[in-house]
């Protein structure tokens, strides 16, 4: 099976880190297993002499990292547990009960998906525009990243590495200031209307353009609003579900795309030349055209490369906020709305932190189950594990 | 390979393809730096053309103060910036290789339910910590201080990690020898381990100022948002976002957003193989 916690255990970096976290979001209790490659590597020597004093000092060594990590992540993750649990507003201690704050039960996550509403009808748009944003972002980052890999792996290639830090070098820098420049290509008097315009092209105004691009090709095949359409689902209508991504995401959709191909690009060229010269030679021989020995070749060994790449894609991407919050804030018409941006807003603007501790507990699990479901998909038929697992690994 | 041989009209279209996507990934950055020196008529008449005409360096004078225009106060954000990041960096880099390194060598009882914990951490999403962080930095009653700022950031599990894969693969044999010699097992990590350990920390140290000098959302929840305890980044954020003065500016806001860009920039150039490492060594090796 070509899973990730198979990697060797000597992976240095990031990529090792990102894949335990990969390994520890879609296998659950990330127990046994997790922990075998190290105490493997350093068998239980006799305790006693030189020894003895390890223990006091190993929990000396990890002190600090359990102190920060406790009191700044899990313990404040049961606290927003705890307010995603009642009406707190900010302005008490949102643990003494009464002294306005009052426990409300379940009634923040069923106000996201059963009560007609503002707030379920915000929620359920940021996760309709989020919906279409995880659908292209993913697959076009993923295709952008293996096919700059695949060109800059060309052995014969000059100037490898110019090309290599140009692709890059967009995926180290700061997301706001990103987000700030294409702010700018992207405005009525920017570059990218300036360029379409050398074509003739008259360029939308891209940010306060709230149509949606699925809209746009109904009507232009003359459908519009039609009445198959007007069932609703939570609260929305089927047209309004239809719409994908605004003109306005559309541009977030592209600044990320153009952003992070480059970080994944470099995980498709360390698995590329891992590839043993010998399969692509006897390919060549064989003489099977590019596309044969890519689609029965190369993906197939790269494998492991591409469930990495797609599954913190899909982490990635349902937390987008960073671009959200420079580039409109939800606006136009809420099109460019995430969840994330919307349980911040909810929270820091309109101080309901009960309700947006609710969604981000939402989009949490909504990332657990497309990862595991998607972990599910990838593994070849004959490795699959149950999708879902009570209790911790055997 | 044997495709190698291939005809000089693909070669041709390859280096194409190559240049075309060059000119995609750099162009804007290029316009970004050339918008920096000009006018805001010339910046919107002229949005695609790399020469400003006419040349200014106002938006420069502005941001280092020269103006006397404290509406925009760039070199506070500056300012916390680098203090914020430069001791992030430093804690970080320390305490993520002590515990990767106890958790690599050093036999103690619960060790192995340390590092399931350690992956669980890693897995929950950033998403869901926002208003966490905020909770906690309330209760403590460090809301709006550099305190809140640096703490919840001097040790990220990630890089904890990191060493911890790294240590594991090392040979033992050197510290066992200094152990054997009577040093102390602080004394063994500090000045034995460590040295050897160059790569790694390199690897760390960038990928910690990378993140920290980046950081966005955690500092809009931990802070009110005053510039006092402003960082670059989040002060652009407000300007960008156009809750600084009026009209576009957008020589001024990508000025500021090249400031923004240079620090990791730099590094990023002068360390780039290590930058390379920090994605995915893992890989390489495999």
């Amino acid at each position: 099976m070509a899973s990730i916690d198979e990697r060797p255990p000597d992976d240095v970096t990031a990529s090792g880190a990102r894949a335990g976290q990969v390994a520890a979001v879609s296998a659950g209790t990330p127990t046994g297993q997790a922990g075998a490659p190290g105490a493997r590597r350093a068998p239980r020597r006799n305790r006693g002499g030189l020894r003895g004093r390890e223990g006091a000092a190993g929990w000396l060594f990890v002190a600090p990292m359990i102190v920060i990590l406790g009191v700044f992540l899990v313990i404040p993750i049961g606290m927003a547990l705890w307010v995603s649990f009642t009406n707190w507003q900010g302005n008490s201690n949102p643990f003494q009960v009464g002294q306005g704050t009052d426990v409300v039960g379940l009634k923040n996550y069923t106000d996201l998906f059963a009560r007609d509403g503002l707030t379920r009808d915000n929620f359920m748009q940021s996760i309709g525009n989020t919906f279409y944003y995880v659908l292209l972002v993913v697959p076009l980052q993923t295709a952008l990243a293996l096919g700059l890999a695949l060109l800059v792996s060309n052995t014969m290639l000059k100037g490898r590495s110019f090309f290599r830090t140009a692709f890059y070098f967009p995926s180290v820098t700061s997301s706001i200031a990103i987000a700030t420049v294409f702010l700018f290509l992207f405005s009525n008097t920017g570059a990218v209307n300036a360029f379409l315009a050398l074509f003739g092209i008259d360029g939308p105004q891209w940010f306060t353009d709230s149509r949606g691009l699925l809209h746009l090709a109904f009507n232009a095949v003359g459908v519009d609003n039609p009445s198959w359409a007007q069932g609703e689902i939570f609260g929305r209508t089927l047209w309004d579900w239809l719409s994908g991504p605004s003109v306005a995401m559309f541009v977030i959709i592209f600044l990320v795309i153009w952003t992070t191909s480059g970080t994944f690009m470099l995980m498709f060229i360390a698995a590329l030349q891992d590839l043993p010269v010998e399969i692509d030679e006897a390919a060549a021989l064989d003489g099977t055209s590019r596309w044969q020995k890519l689609r029965h070749v190369t993906l197939p060994m790269i494998k492991p490369a591409l469930f990495l790449v797609i599954t913190l894609g899909i982490i990635g991407t349902w937390q987008v906020f960073d671009q959200i919050y420079v580039m409109g804030k939800g606006q136009p018409d809420g099109t460019t709305l995430s969840p994330a941006f919307l349980s911040y807003q909810q929270s820091f603007g309109n101080f309901r932190y009960g309700s947006g501790a609710a969604m981000a507990f939402v989009v949490f699990l909504i990332i657990v189950v497309l990862t595991r479901l998607q972990r599910y998909v990838l593994t070849d038929k004959d490795d699959r594990k149950p999708l879902f697992r009570l209790g911790g690994r055997k | 390979m044997i495709e190698r041989r291939s005809n000089p009209v693909k070669t041709i279209l390859l280096y194409a393809a190559l240049l075309a996507f060059a000119v995609f990934f750099i162009y804007p950055f290029l316009i970004q730096i050339s918008t920096s020196f000009k006018t805001d008529p010339d910046a919107a008449n002229n949005p695609l053309s790399l020469v400003p005409n006419p040349v200014t360096t106002q938006v420069w004078q502005r941001i280092f103060g020269q103006t006397g225009d404290s509406s925009v106060p760039v070199t506070t954000w500056v300012q916390n910036s680098f203090i914020v990041t430069l001791v992030v960096t430093a804690a970080r880099v320390f305490l993520d290789s002590l515990a990767g390194y106890a958790l690599s060598r050093l036999q103690f009882r619960g060790r192995n339910a340390v590092f399931a914990a350690l992956l669980a951490v890693m897995a929950v999403p950033g998403v869901a910590l926002l208003i966490p962080k905020f909770l906690m930095v309330n209760y403590l009653g460090i809301y709006d201080t550099y305190t809140a700022m640096i703490l919840p950031l001097i040790v990220d599990a990630a890089g904890v990690f990191i060493m911890k894969q790294f240590f594991d693969s090392v040979p033992v044999s050197i510290e066992e020898a200094a152990r054997m010699d009577g040093a102390s097992i602080f004394r063994t990590f500090w000045s034995v381990v460590l040295p050897m350990a160059k790569p790694a920390l390199i690897t760390l140290t960038i990928l910690s100022f990378q993140g920290s000098w980046n950081e966005f959302s955690h500092f809009l929840v931990v802070t009110k948002g005053t510039p006092e305890h402003q960082t670059l980044v989040t002060g652009l954020a407000s300007l960008t976002s156009g809750q600084l003065g009026s009209g576009t500016q957008y020589p001024l806001k990508l000025g500021t957003a090249l400031l923004a860009t240079i620090p990791v920039a730099v590094l990023f150039f002068a360390l780039q193989r290590y930058f390379i490492r920090g994605a995915n060594e893992g890989g390489v090796k495999g």
